[in-house]
């Protein structure tokens, strides 16, 4: 495929490779944001063939991992109301709330469906007129504009049987909050390629000069990820601490201005809870009053539904690279890829899950 | 979580599946044959050597790009029966019909399954139809149980793996799973990709002719080929290692995969097989099957290991070796 | 997160008012909302993620990117070391 089969050559990515493995003198510790780029990492094995003195912490840029507790008994509990249609991005079915997760919630009967894009979600509705069909509003930046997309076109459309849950959370307040951590480790970010290609890089500026760290926005196939280390790693080096942008074939300074237009339009920006780490200030998009009409949380009354992440489960801790999976009681005994008690054993390139698997392989 | 009530992935082919059967089928029916875990049942008679298989076709769609549910009912029970290298012959056919199904759609359904029926040579000797109240299945529900005949010398199991034996596909991997998922409704596919369905007796005998050196053969079906690899591993304690450049997929799968966040490596397929055959006798039978029109993709994809015993891993483009794990349930559009 | 993959755009239609796309990603062929990169022409390359093209993607750019790297790898070859060899395992 073009624009994809040559930035996973493997000669070009060993050529990278070993301009790092040149240019790497000290330990570094660099945080990918986007769980893309963890799963490319996992999926291609880039983390066993870096220098050992590169450590690569997986950061909370996946929905599955950071969407909170609470906002999942939302969804099960919108789902299970008689008379819904819920609709969301296949992600999302096995992450467990409290009690079950949405899959369980289809077992038992309720019309819960997997949509590829938020605009299936909307015809849905329009197929259906007599339901209510409920879209699950997860994700980052980049899913954002077509989530506000959806909503922008019920209201054109006078689409009323149609309503988000959102719950979309935003990249740079929270790599603010893992740097003013006390505890933090991380000297440097890939940042999250294509939420730049939605956003651009240049709020990214003040928080590299901030916090004394290269920030580079960075593709997604091997040859991108080793080409963001290598950046970062030369910038370590040489003491420089600038946002660099290696995706230059998708990321522009300034972003996608009528993408971010129309977000705008449709969502403010609101305290958000991330799961594991807690509620950090402006981190998420809430609907506009306007669009309140399109709100699932006004529309299905489920405000009050509160929930605590399960005491077991130290995920947070281990989101921000502070501790490995391993050192959780629970790992491996009241917690297991079928069994999960947080989100970092769900998804398949988590933190947990992917030492699960490492750890049958006695490494 | 316990599981309450039964999961869809109770029934995708993974881990779930598993324990479902070591659960509470095994311990209630367990018995010596049953417990070999193959996708038929070997029996031994004094004049012959039959095998017994069960399969139960639920697709939705039911017509597809490339085949519809009725072929997929014969090609995936003859399948079955001929992954121990028996020679189907005998074949029951059971429908489930909904109230109110369109008779022109059954009626193409099962011209299907007579062309299907005649290219793999066997015979559709007893059958049933129940029709359910509108709601209480489906569309149409098949059910095909097969019975073949084999070799008293023949020995080909899923516990049979050697280190040192090679592995082979058959041809190009996923194109069923994704010609299925790509004309679901919701997807708004306009997609050209087909499914595989086909029976492939033919090709056993092909091989078999060439050698009688194939230890383990299975059609990577539900859960796709690293379940039936993952099984193999478990099942004779050694360890596969696969090469990930070998593994072929055609440009449209992987554009579908792409898409959609998938591994073509979990996806169904219904006309491939999996052999893991002696080394010295690879080469050999690799020939004969790229001569047969069902293998002429086939490829050798990676070979059994003594370490990591019960595992599959796979060499990546750049050196490196990643886990190939048993999926947990079935695999889901994703756009993270 | 945002899985997003590069495909050609081969036509262009409205649907509901919306600018939509068929996008061709090496044979299969889906639908994309092309609202965002409402400048595309038929032909061009954008990144798709749940459905939206979210950039054009710049072909320019893309080249470069290979290439530089491309002669890197052609320069050792000449030189005669091994990109597999030593100099990763001299570290490791």
């Amino acid at each position: 495929m073009k624009y994809l089969d040559e930035f996973r050559d493997p000669e070009i990515a060993k050529q990278i490779l070993s301009e790092i493995h040149k240019t790497v003198t000290k330990p570094w510790v660099i945080m990918e944001i986007c769980g893309g780029q963890t799963h490319s990492i996992i999926r291609n094995g880039l983390d066993q063939v870096l220098p050992k003195e590169i450590e690569l912490v997986h950061g909370p840029g996946c929905p599955v991992c950071v969407t909170p507790l609470e906002i999942i008994d939302k969804a099960i509990a919108i789902a299970g109301k008689p008379n819904v249609i819920f609709t969301s991005f296949g992600d999302m079915l096995r992450v467990p709330g409290s009690k079950k997760d949405l899959f369980m919630v289809k077992s038992e009967g309720s019309d819960v469906r997997t949509v590829y894009s938020p605009l299936e979600a909307l015809t849905i509705a329009k197929a259906n007129p007599d339901k209510e069909v409920v879209f699950f509003a997860v994700g980052f930046e980049t899913t954002a504009p077509g989530n506000a997309m959806a909503i922008h076109q019920a209201a054109m459309e006078g689409i009323k049987n149609f309503s988000e849950l959102v719950s979309h959370v935003l990249v740079p307040p929270a790599m603010e909050a893992l740097l003013s951590s006390p505890e933090n480790r991380v000297q440097g970010y890939l940042a999250a390629g294509h939420v730049c290609t939605i956003m651009g890089w240049e709020e990214y500026d003040p928080i590299a000069e901030k916090y004394k760290v290269p920030i580079i926005p960075t593709g997604f196939e091997p040859v991108d990820i080793l080409e963001g280390i290598l950046l970062v790693v030369k910038q370590l080096e040489e003491g420089r601490h600038e946002v660099e942008n290696q995706y230059l074939r998708s990321v522009k300074r300034e972003g996608n201005p009528v993408a971010q237009n129309l977000i705008s339009e449709i969502y403010e920006v609101t305290d958000r809870k991330w799961r594991g780490i807690g509620e950090i200030p402006m981190s998420g998009f809430v609907i506009r009053e306007k669009y309140k009409l399109f709100d699932a949380e006004d529309k299905f009354s489920v405000g009050d539904i509160h929930a605590d992440e399960p005491e077991l489960c130290i995920s947070g801790v281990i989101l921000q690279g502070l501790k490995k999976p391993h050192e959780c009681p629970a790992f491996g005994k009241e917690c297991t890829p079928t069994t999960p008690l947080g989100a970092t054993m769900v998804s398949s390139e988590g933190a947990c899950a992917a030492y699960y698997k490492y750890q049958r392989m006695g490494k | 979580m316990d599981h309450k009530t039964i999961q869809l992935a109770h029934g995708a082919g993974g881990q779930l599946s598993n324990d479902l059967i070591d659960t509470l089928f095994l311990p209630r029916f367990a018995n010596k044959t049953l417990e070999a875990m193959e996708d038929q049942a070997v029996l031994d008679f004094p004049e012959n050597r039959l095998s017994f298989s069960t399969d139960t076709f639920v697709v939705d769609p039911i017509f597809f790009p490339g085949g519809n549910i009725g072929e997929l009912a014969i090609n995936g029970t003859v399948n079955d029966v001929a992954m121990c290298g028996a020679n189907p012959l005998f074949l029951s056919v059971a429908f489930i019909l909904e109230e109110g199904f369109p008779m022109e759609d059954l009626h193409q359904i099962l011209i299907s399954m007579e062309i299907a029926a005649k290219r793999a040579s066997v015979t559709i000797v007893t059958g049933d139809t129940k029709v359910v109240n509108k709601g209480s299945c489906d569309k149409i529900f098949i059910n095909t149980t097969g019975i073949g005949v084999l070799d008293h010398d023949l020995n080909i199991s899923a516990g049979n793996l050697q280190v040192g034996d090679k592995i082979i596909v058959s041809g190009t991997l996923a194109d069923h799973g994704m010609a299925v998922m790509t004309s679901r409704e919701g997807l708004s596919f306009q997609s050209r990709v087909k499914s595989d369905t086909a029976s492939l007796n033919g090709l056993i005998n092909t091989m078999l002719k060439v050698s009688k050196n194939i230890h383990a053969l299975r059609d990577p079906t539900r859960g796709g080929a690293a379940t039936t690899l993952n099984e193999f591993a478990r099942s004779s304690n050694v360890g596969i290692s696969l090469i990930e450049e070998n593994i072929p997929v055609k440009p449209d799968v992987k554009g579908a995969c792409e898409i959609l966040g998938i591994d073509p490596l979990y996806v169904a397929n219904e006309g491939k097989l999996i052999a893991v055959v002696s080394d010295e006798d690879s080469l050999n039978i690799l020939a004969a099957m790229t001569n047969h029109p069902l293998g002429k993709d086939a490829v050798i994809i990676g070979e059994v290991v003594s370490n990591h015993p019960g595992m599959v891993t796979m060499k990546t483009g750049l050196g490196a070796n990643r886990i190939v794990d048993m999926p947990v349930g079935e695999q889901l559009p994703r756009i993270c | 997160m945002c899985l997003g993959i590069p495909g050609k755009v081969i036509n262009i239609f409205d649907e509901n008012g919306l600018k939509m796309g068929n996008i061709d990603y090496a044979g299969t062929v889906n639908k994309a909302c092309l609202e965002y990169v409402s400048d595309i022409q038929v032909g061009q390359y954008t990144v798709v993620h749940a459905g939206f093209g979210i950039s054009i993607i710049d072909e320019d750019e893309a080249m470069k990117t290979y290439e530089t790297w491309e002669e890197f790898v052609s320069a050792s070859a000449e030189e005669g070391l091994d990109i597999f060899g030593n100099p990763l395992e001299d570290k490791n």
